[in-house]
């Protein structure tokens, strides 16, 4: 996930608006005198530590926003100037969160790059000055402190950080597509190290605290406590507060010193990277790498890796103004712009709109322990939920049973468990051959052949021994929820759960709603789905319902593309180089390709001409061939165990030869050929709105970026439409309509916003 | 407990000069430590149930408690208790051959004598015609030895049963890496030279690298004295208060030995050394003194140091159980009734070491008693912090509520009463053998003090608990 509204940088302040006559706060003084008028930002004075609280009212979070750095500077201002106080320490009054980052409106709001440079800019001077702070500052981080939050706690002259699974350090900037702007470029380098700082830079990724000090992001730990005579939460954060405050005692009367031991390996690297010659090729390195990874598409990881270069090696003034100019420059591209957007929608997706369920889901039973049974059944006992897993053989019972059970050691390998806990969640599995205990469960959820007969023989199976509250949930990637939904007793309580795989890798879950399914039932299954960490979209029900309608016109043109002569791995390159993740022909093979030719054959018959193209005749053949792609060892390619090499399928030629067709060459340039796939894509999206599938455009765009794969710098295909202009697409799409017929037939909705320039689906 | 395995008394340096200070000084540190005067005895109704019998102890004993790696360090396990059988039958007179069942509890066990009950009674000269087992329940042990004894003759199928418990905390199981294991066992399969050669083909140096007893919880992977040290923080107990409750321990423990009250102690000529006839980790020491140690778990500011925590013990001890029925018969005059137990358990992670909160109001409850009735405590000391933890939650009432399931607070427990004969910190802690002196002790205070009710609880291990009214036998 976008871990937070992260932009690590804070405005506008008035640094001499404080008279200096604040010095008479005497010991033992517990509030400032401004108190009552500060609501982000107070703080009391512990012996001769002045103990800073930040606290953004009517929040979860706290984030850097204006008000909360003008009372910080106020407060600092008051700390600064009084004699009585020696050193402080900077605390978050929540449970959970230090800071988490700079507030993402103040970014929005900025119109031009140098807007955006200037609130870089402020924030680079309020942190130089804690930085510079002669009273020394300890950081005590319990919870979330990311982004900017990072940026100010590695300014402070030490760190302190509770040791919980919620304390995660991070600089997730480059997910929103622009960079740590307030000193992280500069000061992280110096703080662990180069390479250290490019990792975490670059990949965003979060910091759990324990690894944090190793690193030398904090140089003390704080143990989670139990309770005592408090919560244990509200203690822990007592008791950070009470380490803090003598270690800020300690570094005041000099009796701690702010240095620590590196390692061995540590003091090696730092010392190479004293060698101009070796940070070259560190610098060439990481750069190809980002190159090779973001195949041009994102511009902030480069720009971070300019602006950590031009500090090392131009020295920190060059440093910060770099920092800050291509932090300007980045805020204004459309990536960042379509980055930022997929994290408010992702926010969105992550609330339950449809209320509270009337009964909560305690137990669930999952039918079906396949690849997707299981994958369900692993996100739920993950959660603590109790899973009832049942399949038709022992053998495929105990294939589910194993996928879950590696699944949950994969993160004892990452530490993200230990075993112990690994087998106490394991717990919650049951694994079984019949219905027993389903009369208990409060949700089914089926995983079974994807197969209408199948699926209505086990509906009725269900439906025989659950209770009436039971929701009834089918995780079917094409076939209409009403149609399976037509045997039940209960057709309130049926409802789509289309999970994709693998199911504890992929974030999104697509929800269909049948006419009858009730709001209740909704809500159950919204909820049961945020429990499992998904994020969730909301679609009617329909043929394909939303990401597999909008996947099948996409992989009919990619047939035609091939059948056109054009081999698989070219197209690889040309997908992946639009911005997909992985690239067409690999995604079929990854999807297999007989559930291809299903999807293909029974939103063919529904949608007639306008899912034609590509000929379903090649995929007959692959299937008859045995080629299903990476589950049978050949596809497209061909799948080695152990190898990650692929090597092209030769035995495709003949299939590729006996149905070749003539390329167009007036739509047969390499950028004709991606747009020929994203138009598709992006058409049938926008039709999935006009026709009501799709409530809105946000949850359109998460779930085909969360779901599909669609290139997230484009934002998601609606994001696409509002940055690129209609018209453009239109343009696009009349071009090979000319060439190709009704397939790119822009539709309705596509053409009202072309015509009308200011339309956008995102105002 | 395990966990005190890594930090011992030792370094804290020992001094007779420590304790002459002392003496100048005696319990200064707090007024609320002050002993008070003896309790007046009650006379009270007896918790003795309809139709079922009483189980009485005729009396109990222990071998001197000793620092580990002093004076029993070249001793195994079934030598110590053995000493303590010795002892027991030595003190009682019981003929050997009325005893019907004997139990000990141990928890570091040495893997040849896992069974360490048979191995001592067959050693003390027990009849090989009387059964023994062995217990395991951390440092509640004993007490789960005394509790399955008071089991089996409740439901009559015993008169006589011996329970007691041991630990030897100076050698422990170290063994070989599981790798090294596996190679083993499988070059004792392999057939032929080749299989031979080429199984230790697979050798590798880090294979030597030796397994040590787990020093931290199996579940939570968390070291005891860390868990302590989190509690004491939780419930806001600063070091000067450890440090001082732990002074207090060592203090009434001198003052108890030097006065003679630790009749429990049976001497121990060790083979080839002098006798032992006292412990010898009493040690009171000066706040001065204590303050200047190290955190020894949560460093640099942690609260738990080698000075306010049990440390690692060498000890046996034993019981002798009856019905009174039978006890009568024989002519003995018995000390104490074993009356109303539990056991508890809770959060091993948080709540480790809470166990006595949980136990005492719970036994209380099921033997009609209140903290009033009671006139002597006697609670298991892992650490000064643990302590004063469970003091703190017994007198919270947010606790009580959110935690217990009780509208009320346990309540506050008079310190006057409470281990006025020193502790586990002061007397040591021999994991397995501890119970048994905890309910002896509080026998003796009874008979001493003059009460009719004591109290003895204990946490262990696995966030477990036991607690136990012992009445005293009318005189």
């Amino acid at each position: 996930m976008v871990a937070s509204r992260a932009i690590g940088s804070l405005s506008r302040f008035s640094a001499f608006g404080i008279p200096r006559s604040r010095g008479y706060i005497c010991r033992n003084f517990t509030r400032s005198s401004a108190l009552l008028t500060r609501t982000h930002v107070n703080y009391g004075v512990k012996g001769d530590v002045a103990v800073v609280r930040l606290n953004s009212p009517n929040s979860k979070v706290n984030t850097l926003n204006k008000e909360i750095q003008s009372e910080f500077m106020e407060v600092m201002n008051e700390i600064w100037a009084n004699d009585q106080i020696r050193s402080a320490v900077l605390i978050s009054s929540k449970p959970g969160c230090f800071v988490a980052g700079a507030d993402i409106n103040m970014l929005a709001a900025c119109k031009t790059s140098q807007e955006a440079t200037r609130v870089s800019q402020d924030g680079q001077r309020i942190f130089e000055k804690l930085e510079k702070s002669t009273k020394p500052i300890v950081a005590a981080i319990s919870g979330s402190c990311l982004g900017g939050g990072l940026e100010l706690a590695i300014s402070c002259q030490y760190r302190i950080a509770t040791k919980d699974r919620k304390t995660v350090l991070g600089v997730p900037e480059v997910l929103l597509g622009i960079l740590p702007g307030a000193g992280g470029t500069q000061r992280l380098p110096k703080m662990v190290g180069i390479p250290a700082a490019f990792d975490m830079m670059l990949t965003g990724r979060n910091i759990r605290a324990d690894r944090a000090k190793k690193m030398g992001l904090v140089d003390q730990l704080v143990e989670p406590l139990g309770p005592g005579v408090k919560p244990p939460e509200e203690r822990t954060i007592e008791y950070l507060e009470e380490v803090a405050v003598m270690f800020a005692k300690g570094l005041a009367d000099k009796k701690i010193t702010p240095k620590r031991d590196k390692g061995l390996v540590e003091k090696l690297t730092s010392y190479a990277m004293r060698i101009p010659f070796v940070r070259q090729q560190v610098y060439k390195t990481v750069e190809e790498k980002v190159r090779k990874q973001t195949k041009g598409l994102y511009p902030a990881p480069l720009k971070i890796i300019d602006a950590v270069k031009t500090g090392i090696e131009q020295g920190s003034d060059a440093g910060y103004l770099a920092e800050s100019q291509k932090f300007g420059e980045l805020a204004m591209t459309k990536e960042s712009k379509a980055l930022m957007g997929l994290y408010h929608g992702q926010v969105l997706c992550k609330k339950n709109k449809f209320g509270t369920p009337q009964k909560e889901v305690k137990q669930l039973a999952v039918l079906g322990a396949g690849l997707m049974g299981a994958g369900i059944a692993q996100v739920s006992v993950d959660k603590g939920l109790k899973t009832l897993l049942k399949d038709t053989t022992v053998a495929g019972l105990g294939r589910g049973q194993q996928q879950v059970f590696k699944g949950l050691n994969d993160k004892v390998k990452k530490k993200a468990v230990t075993s112990f806990e690994r087998d106490s969640i394991f717990s919650n599995l049951i694994g079984q051959l019949d219905y027993k205990d389903f009369e208990k469960a409060d949700m089914v959820i089926e995983a079974v052949f994807e197969d209408l007969s199948i699926k209505h023989k086990v509906l009725k199976e269900v439906e025989a021994v659950t209770p009436d509250h039971c929701v009834f949930a089918s995780n079917t990637s094409a076939l209409p929820i009403k149609e399976i939904a037509a045997v039940s007793k209960r057709p309130e309580k049926v409802i789509g759960m289309h999970y994709f795989s693998p199911v504890d890798k992929m974030q999104l879950l697509e929800i269909i709603t049948t006419e009858t399914t009730t709001r209740d039932t909704t809500a159950s299954a919204v909820a049961l789905g945020l429990k499992q960490g998904k994020v969730i979209i909301v679609v009617k029900d329909g043929p394909g319902f939303y990401t597999t309608r909008c996947l099948a016109p996409m992989m009919s043109e990619v047939i035609r593309i091939l059948q056109e002569g054009v081999g698989p791995k070219k197209l690889d390159s040309l997908t992946t180089g639009f911005g997909f993740p992985v690239g067409a022909a690999t995604l079929a093979d990854e999807v297999g390709v007989d559930v291809a030719q299903h999807v293909a054959e029974d939103l063919g018959k529904a949608f007639g001409e306008r899912f034609g193209g590509g000929n379903v005749e090649l995929l007959k053949q692959m299937v008859a061939k045995g080629f299903l792609g990476r589950k049978s060892g050949k596809g497209f390619y061909i799948y080695q165990e152990g190898s990650k090499d692929k090597n092209l399928n030769s035995d495709m030629d003949s299939i590729f030869a006996s149905l070749k067709l003539p390329a167009k060459p007036e739509a047969s340039s390499d950028e004709d050929i991606q747009y020929r796939v994203v138009t598709r894509f992006v058409n049938e999206a926008v039709l999935c709105l006009q026709e009501g599938i799709l409530a809105t455009p946000e949850e359109g765009d998460i779930g085909a970026v969360f779901g599909l794969g669609f290139p997230p710098c484009l934002g998601g295909p609606f994001r696409f439409v509002d940055l690129y202009s209609a018209q453009k697409i239109v343009d696009r799409l009349r071009k090979y309509e000319a060439v190709y017929g009704k397939q790119f037939t822009p539709c309705q909705l596509l053409l009202d916003h072309a015509n009308s320039p200011g339309k956008k689906f995102y105002q | 407990m395990t966990s005190i395995l890594t930090y011992t008394f030792k370094n804290l340096p020992s001094t007779s000069k420590w304790a002459l200070r002392f003496c100048v000084r005696p319990l200064s540190c707090s007024s609320q430590l002050r002993a008070a005067p003896a309790v007046q005895t009650k006379s009270k109704k007896t918790l003795a149930k309809p139709n079922l019998r009483n189980i009485v102890v005729v009396d109990g004993v222990r071998i001197p408690f000793l620092l580990s790696g002093t004076s029993y360090k070249d001793l195994m396990p079934h030598d110590l208790a053995r000493a303590a059988l010795l002892g027991l039958l030595h003190r009682t007179n019981v003929p050997k051959e009325v005893v019907d069942y004997i139990i000990f509890g141990t928890v570091i066990q040495e893997v040849k004598t896992s069974n360490v009950a048979r191995e001592a009674a067959l050693g003390a000269g027990f009849s090989d015609k009387t059964p023994a087992h062995t217990v395991t329940m951390a440092c509640i042990s004993s007490n789960q030895a005394m509790t399955t004894a008071v089991g089996l003759i409740a439901s009559g199928q015993y008169d006589v049963v011996l329970a007691g418990g041991v630990e030897l905390m100076s050698d422990v199981p170290i063994r070989h890496s599981r790798k090294m294991r596996k190679m083993m066992l499988d070059l004792s399969r392999a057939k032929t030279l080749g299989q031979r050669l080429s199984l230790l083909s697979k050798f590798r140096l880090n294979f030597l690298s030796p397994e040590l007893p787990a020093v931290a919880e199996f579940s939570t992977s968390e070291t005891m004295g860390h868990s302590a040290d989190r509690l004491a923080a939780a419930f806001a107990i600063s070091r000067l208060e450890q440090d001082e409750y732990a002074l207090r321990s060592h203090s009434l423990a001198k003052k108890a030995q030097d006065e003679g009250l630790l009749s429990d102690i049976v001497p121990f000529k060790v083979p080839g050394k002098e006798t032992v006839s006292k412990d010898n980790g009493i040690r009171p020491s000066s706040l001065e003194q204590m303050a200047k140690l190290k955190p020894a778990f949560i460093k640099p500011y942690g609260t738990v140091t080698a000075a306010n925590s049990s440390f690692l013990t060498d000890g046996a001890s034993a019981m002798l159980i009856m019905s009174e029925d039978k006890a009568l018969a024989m002519g003995y005059k018995p000390k104490a009734y074993l009356r109303d137990f539990v056991y508890v358990s809770q959060d091993p992670k948080d709540q480790l070491l809470l166990g006595p909160t949980y136990a005492t109001p719970k036994v209380l409850e099921k033997a009609g008693l209140t903290m009033s009735d009671i006139d002597v405590f006697e609670f298991h000391e892992a650490f000064s912090g643990q302590i004063l933890a469970n003091f703190k939650a017994m007198d919270s009432d947010w606790f009580a509520q959110n935690y217990m399931g009780r509208k009320t607070k346990v309540g506050a427990l008079p310190l006057e009463k409470f281990n006025a004969w020193g502790g586990s910190l002061s007397l040591g802690h021999p994991f397995g053998a501890t119970g048994c002196r905890l309910v002896m002790t509080a026998a003796n205070r009874l008979r001493k003090e003059g009460g009719q009710f004591g109290l003895v609880a204990a946490c262990a291990a696995g966030g477990q608990g036991h607690g136990m009214i012992v009445e005293t036998y009318p005189k």
